[in-house]
């Protein structure tokens, strides 16, 4: 591991100019904020990551989960993963985030990951965590292995010539569904970026894998006021039962009335280059009867445009059943 | 030829003993050879030493407090094992993905290998060792023991920090939930059947 100054700023002012003094927020930046360390921890000791400062946020006060105005949650980015899954309110009403959040990683793991890391949750692609090998994410230019050599993991949808690396959150999969916001304070003041705008495609720049500038600090994220009545499923696919990241996964909100589905918000994970809204998916679901016909349909849609590599075209049919199982479960009873 | 393989009088094998004095030789060893990185041609101190320096942090390991001055790249796994001399938390991957080095902070089970020991100034850490003693084991150390919970141990630390934790999270009655629960504490042996049983047992009498 490279050396690195270790700083805890006193406040979220302190942090934020310091991180502005950062040519990128994105790969390559010299300075990182440090939340659970699951992720840069990791990356740092392989390499991948070597931040020259460290900014310890663990001590920020963004440790709250609470009400907002409109009756949605604004949640802290150093909230654990593990405190809001099992928050009573959110299994209550936004129970595909706590379900997601518990088919992710392994309870300790849950402990330490903070909301605002696992929207910064990095790629497992093999190429991007190996420097003896070139990658277009980490050295941009360099090119892509991943594309002619060991891609059975990695994304069907949104990927570029340039990468095909899979987004591995769950969480982030059920807050795209939920439609949450994230909110960014930075040296400019503090914006709300809506979540499907937060995570970008890798087009020609995959090093770039948010809207996040120098500076930028997430704080919370926050969810809209719950959806009465709707059933939420989130559906995960994977090569072992538990601890491993999804093949393919699904998260499902919907609402039933006379027997018809009124209103659909459906992400995928697992397949996507970013988390992986679909509204292909939900237009084809929408005023329809709950038939498994219907859902086949709306799979068939949300993978329309997906592009297969040499080793994961079984993604492509893994994703529909996925898709089409957790339709089932959520309009069940 | 004969040849005489008993061990001499009393002196039996040891693995600890053994591990302990090939250690201190092989620290002599590098003490001896090591020198300081200025006057390594192209190589300045600053390559060597932390960027910032080494960093007093203050941790309250099994209750007791350690002032201690570490290289902020110390992981809680590191300063725990190398700098305290506590070794009962193992290190297996040392990337998050087996769960060997699992320790309590602030009452909370977290992998050591990812954390840098700087994030826990001040905080309270518990070990394998902090919990109890061969004379006095924890009922979790002792259902492990009386259920055979492992073949080589070196996951068992790890487990049992695993295990404690869990006895006081929201989690199922059955073994499915359990088995869900401690699925980030991986064991080559494959004990895990006796795990459970050792777990759910503890369970039941809580």
């Amino acid at each position: 591991m490279h050396t690195f100054e270790f700083i805890r700023p006193a406040d979220q002012a302190a942090a934020i100019a310091t991180a502005a003094q950062t040519k990128t927020a994105q790969q390559g930046a010299e300075v990182r904020f440090l939340g659970g360390g699951t992720t840069l921890i990791d990356l740092m000791k392989l390499n991948v990551e070597t931040p020259a400062r460290v900014l310890d946020i663990n001590r920020l006060p963004l440790d709250k989960i609470e009400a907002t105005s409109d009756g949605g949650l604004q949640i802290g980015a150093m909230v654990r993963n593990s405190d809001l899954a099992y928050h009573a309110k959110v299994q209550k009403d936004y129970s595909v985030l706590s379900q997601a959040i518990l088919e992710g990683a392994s309870a300790q793991i849950r402990n330490m990951a903070t909301v605002g890391g696992n929207l910064l949750q990095r790629t497992r692609c093999v190429y991007f965590r190996d420097t003896a090998m070139t990658c277009n994410k980490r050295e941009p230019g360099s090119g892509c292995p991943a594309i002619t050599g060991h891609n059975r993991t990695l994304a069907i949808l949104g990927g570029s010539d340039h990468c095909i690396a899979t987004n591995p959150s769950d969480m982030c999969v059920a807050l795209a569904a939920l439609e949450a916001t994230v909110q960014i304070q930075g040296t400019k003041g503090s914006r709300a970026v809506a979540f499907g705008d937060f995570h970008l495609l890798p087009a020609s720049t995959p090093n770039r894998e948010t809207v996040l500038e120098p500076g930028d600090l997430i704080t919370h994220v926050i969810l809209p006021a719950p959806i009465a009545g709707s059933k939420q499923v989130y559906l995960k696919l994977r090569d072992r039962a538990s601890y491993e990241f999804a093949l393919a996964s699904a998260a499902v909100v919907l609402t039933i009335s006379s027997g018809k589905i009124s209103r659909t918000q459906i992400a995928l994970g697992g397949v996507g280059t970013k988390p992986w809204r679909s509204p292909e998916a939900e237009a084809a679901l929408a005023g329809k009867p709950t038939t498994d016909a219907i859902f086949r349909e709306a799979a068939e849609a949300a993978l329309r445009g997906a592009k297969p590599q040499s080793e994961n075209k079984f993604k492509i049919e893994l994703a529909k059943r996925c898709l089409t199982h957790a339709l089932r479960i959520a309009t069940a009873n | 030829m004969e040849i005489d393989n008993r061990l001499p009088g009393s002196e039996q094998p040891n693995r600890r003993k053994f591990l302990l004095t090939a250690g201190s030789a092989m620290a002599a060893g590098v003490m001896a050879t090591r020198v300081p990185a200025a006057t390594v041609p192209g190589q300045t101190a600053g390559a060597a030493a932390p960027a910032g320096g080494a960093i007093p942090i203050t941790l309250r390991i099994n209750g007791k407090e350690h002032s201690l001055r570490i290289d902020p790249r110390t992981t809680l796994l590191d300063c725990l094992r190398e700098t305290v001399a506590l070794t009962g938390t193992k290190k297996g991957c040392d990337h998050g993905q087996c769960g060997a080095c699992t320790v309590h902070v602030n009452g909370r089970r977290v992998l050591s290998c990812l954390n840098f020991a700087a994030m826990h100034d001040g905080e309270e850490i518990t070990t394998i060792e902090g919990l109890g003693t061969p004379d006095a084991m924890h009922p979790m150390q002792e259902a492990f023991y009386s259920h055979d919970a492992y073949q080589c141990g070196y996951c068992t630390s790890g487990q049992i920090m695993s295990a404690v934790a869990l006895l006081k999270e929201p989690c199922g009655s059955d073994d499915a939930a359990v088995k869900e629960l401690m699925s980030g504490n991986i064991c080559r042996c494959g004990a895990y059947a006796n795990i459970i049983a050792a777990i759910q047992q503890v369970r039941k009498r809580a």
